[in-house]
């Protein structure tokens, strides 16, 4: 069975892009890069008292999903999820990690609560009132292939619209020396298994054994290679241009997968 | 959904490593819950720790991941002919024809509890030893075990709190469906840790007595570790009477609150009428339901609600975490498992510890042990962030 679906809409949140225009104008060369810390809001969308509880994985997640869904123009309540991402909150779980090496082992319940990998998707679940199932992955560097396999298949499988996010943020020190991950990095695709009158474009993934395709950029490639959310820039670099064309995403040591992409015009 | 086999499976817990344990634990009425001695731990709990695990050695070659979750893996792993099951579908299909997914809430995050306290008390640094990639992190468990058994198909960690290891037949099921993969290791280890313990305490969610799900008296859960696995495949003609069949997968999300379920389980209840469907059953050929049943008052009512809903008051179902503790992210696939025993046995695990059923809790629910042939069971997991998985199981014939 090949894998084939349309996107509907695309979010992306990065160090020196706020949303997917921009992003867009620097993938295509017409604005140059300049990396800058990426900066988070407090998601709007949830009530106040989760508003308060949300740290950076959260924000990151929700404003790519809802730029993805909002750019779709798809109701997310609508929308099947998977979210993708290596290591979840790492400033909460630094935080428990050093509550736990002090006397007493006093750790905040919220916090507790906020550890889990699927808090982001929680959130989301919360703020939108999407009740269809969503699941939330882990493969270390491979994430967001992992994520983007995870849901081609289910959209081609089931036949279920769905919400694709992939998102890292950096550990705080003492972790950050064993983990690097600069700064955040979030992308998100509402894809839906067929063609409607505001699809981008059609998109097939498969398994291959080639190389993962580098960025000509060096301050984009070094992006691509340093977060693993961001190994999906040579996909949204097609998108960007809009042009028909086949990469390759890097996923994991034995494996990566071959997108062909061709826009809906 | 076209149905799936299971075409070798197994489970170690506090009741037993592997099958024959876990049957005879189960037959016996047995707890494998004690008082919590885990690590330097002064919680007044009760836990259930599985046997030997600190004891397990990983071969040399994968020493960077060597954490207590990635040995009750391996400890798992060689019981009941898992590894080499695994290995004979590998030679038979292809080592990339063959997926790893894996549900864990926490990994290897001991590992990174006990770096916290050998920090450089100059530079604040964690101990050279301690290695991310291999123990804390979420796919540190699907990682080990691909390299352990050789494949390379695709590889992931299922992380949705205590839903995990349900949502891992879901994810396998796809796959196999659109051809990627023709055989899936599937899933879950979740393993004693300080998170956990303290993290539930801080929430007032842990029983200081062994846990009483569906109990009068139920005051929270007990903490436990297993690792259960199972290679899904799709079915031969061979498949016999006494195969366990994956019939059905249902997943939803409560979208109502981060730590506790919807008051009237509307999520759970939307995950089990999905199952049902993808099984193309009605509620009256469930013949027992293995509950999620963590013995919170809140978790319990909001199941029973939900069965209550769908399949009335006479589907007999049981919480078996009496017996093993909640598992967390490895509850789903230890009781995917307890169901396979259930339907090969024809036995309906009574819940254990559970003394006076509450009797404003409208669903079923066996105490004592009950013998009946079984041809479907439903397996439910409910997590944290409000993610639902319920799991339709049969008999071949």
């Amino acid at each position: 069975m090949m894998l084939s679906t349309y996107i509907a809409g695309v979010g992306v949140l990065g160090p020196g892009f706020a949303n997917w225009e921009e992003a867009q104008l620097i993938l295509t060369g017409k604005t140059p890069y300049v990396p800058s810390r990426t900066v988070l809001q407090t998601p709007a969308l949830l009530p106040p008292a989760e508003r308060r509880r949300t740290g950076r994985v959260v924000k990151l997640a929700l404003a790519v999903a809802l730029e993805a869904t909002t750019g779709a123009d798809v109701a997310p309540a609508q929308l099947a999820s998977v979210f993708s991402s290596s290591g979840g909150d790492g400033h909460n779980c630094h935080e428990l990690c050093q509550a736990l090496a002090l006397e007493g082992r006093e750790v905040s319940p919220t916090r507790f609560a906020n550890s889990v990998h699927n808090a982001a998707a929680g959130y989301w679940s919360i703020a939108t009132g999407a009740k269809l199932e969503s699941n939330v992955l882990c493969a270390y560097d491979a994430s967001f292939g992992a994520g983007l396999l995870e849901a081609m298949t289910q959209v081609t499988v089931d036949r279920q619209s769905l919400l694709l996010v992939a998102y890292d943020t950096e550990y705080p020190e003492p972790i950050n020396a064993k983990r690097p991950v600069p700064d955040a990095f979030g992308m998100a695709l509402v894809l839906t298994p067929e063609r409607r009158p505001n699809s981008l474009a059609r998109m097939e993934v498969a398994l291959s054994e080639d190389r993962a395709d580098a960025l000509g950029d060096p301050l984009l490639e070094s992006l691509r290679l340093s977060i693993p959310a961001a190994r999906s820039l040579p996909l949204l670099l097609h998108l960007a241009r809009g042009d028909s064309g086949r990469t390759t995403l890097d996923y994991l040591d034995v494996a990566r997968l071959v997108v062909d992409i061709e826009p809906c015009r | 959904m076209k149905p799936l086999v299971l075409s070798n499976f197994t489970a170690s817990s506090c009741i037993g490593l592997g099958l024959d344990e876990t049957r005879e634990s189960l037959r016996a009425h047995r707890s494998g819950l004690k008082p919590c001695d885990f690590e330097t731990v002064d919680i007044d709990t009760h836990i259930g720790e599985v046997a030997g695990v600190d004891a397990v050695q990983l071969p040399a070659e994968l020493s960077s991941f060597d954490c207590r979750n990635n040995r009750l893996a391996e400890l798992a792993l060689r019981q009941d002919g898992c590894m080499e099951a695994v290995v004979r579908a590998a030679s038979r299909y292809g080592r990339k024809r063959i997926g790893v997914f894996m549900g864990t809430s926490t990994a290897g995050i001991l590992q990174t509890e006990l770096a916290y306290r050998r920090r450089d008390p100059v530079s604040g640094a964690l101990p050279d030893s301690f290695v991310y990639s291999g123990t804390h992190n979420s796919f540190s468990v699907a990682d080990y075990l691909r390299r352990r058994l050789g494949l390379e198909g695709p590889a992931v960690a299922v992380s949705c709190a205590c839903a995990s290891s349900a949502k891992v037949f879901g994810s396998a099921r796809r796959m196999i469906d659109a051809g990627i993969i023709d055989a899936a290791l599937v899933g879950g280890v979740d393993s004693l840790c300080l998170t956990t313990l303290y993290g539930f305490r801080s929430l007032q969610l842990s029983s200081s007595r062994p846990c009483r799900p569906f109990d009068v008296t139920r005051d929270g859960i007990s903490i436990g570790e297993a690792a259960a696995f199972a290679l899904l495949e799709r079915p031969t003609e061979q498949v016999s009477g006494d195969d366990i069949l994956l019939l059905g997968v249902g997943e939803s999300s409560d979208a109502y609150h981060m730590s506790a379920p919807h008051p009237e389980g509307q999520g759970a209840r939307r995950a089990m009428q999905a199952a049902l469907a993808a099984a193309g059953l009605e509620p009256g050929d469930i013949d027992y339901i293995n509950l999620h049943g963590t013995a919170t008052p809140s978790n319990d009512r909001a199941e029973s609600h939900a069965v209550t809903s769908i399949f009335g008051p006479t589907t007999p179902g049981s919480s078996t975490k009496g017996a093993t503790g909640h598992t967390l992210g490895a509850a789903g696939g230890l009781e995917a498992v307890i169901s396979a025993i259930a339907l090969r046995e024809g036995l309906m695990p009574g819940g254990v510890h559970t003394a006076h059923v509450d009797p404003t809790l409208t669903a079923q629910y066996l105490r004592e042990n009950r013998r009946a042939p079984l041809s479907r069971v439903l397996s439910n997991s409910f997590g944290f962030g409000g993610t639902n998985c319920s799991l339709v199981l049969g008999r071949a014939g």
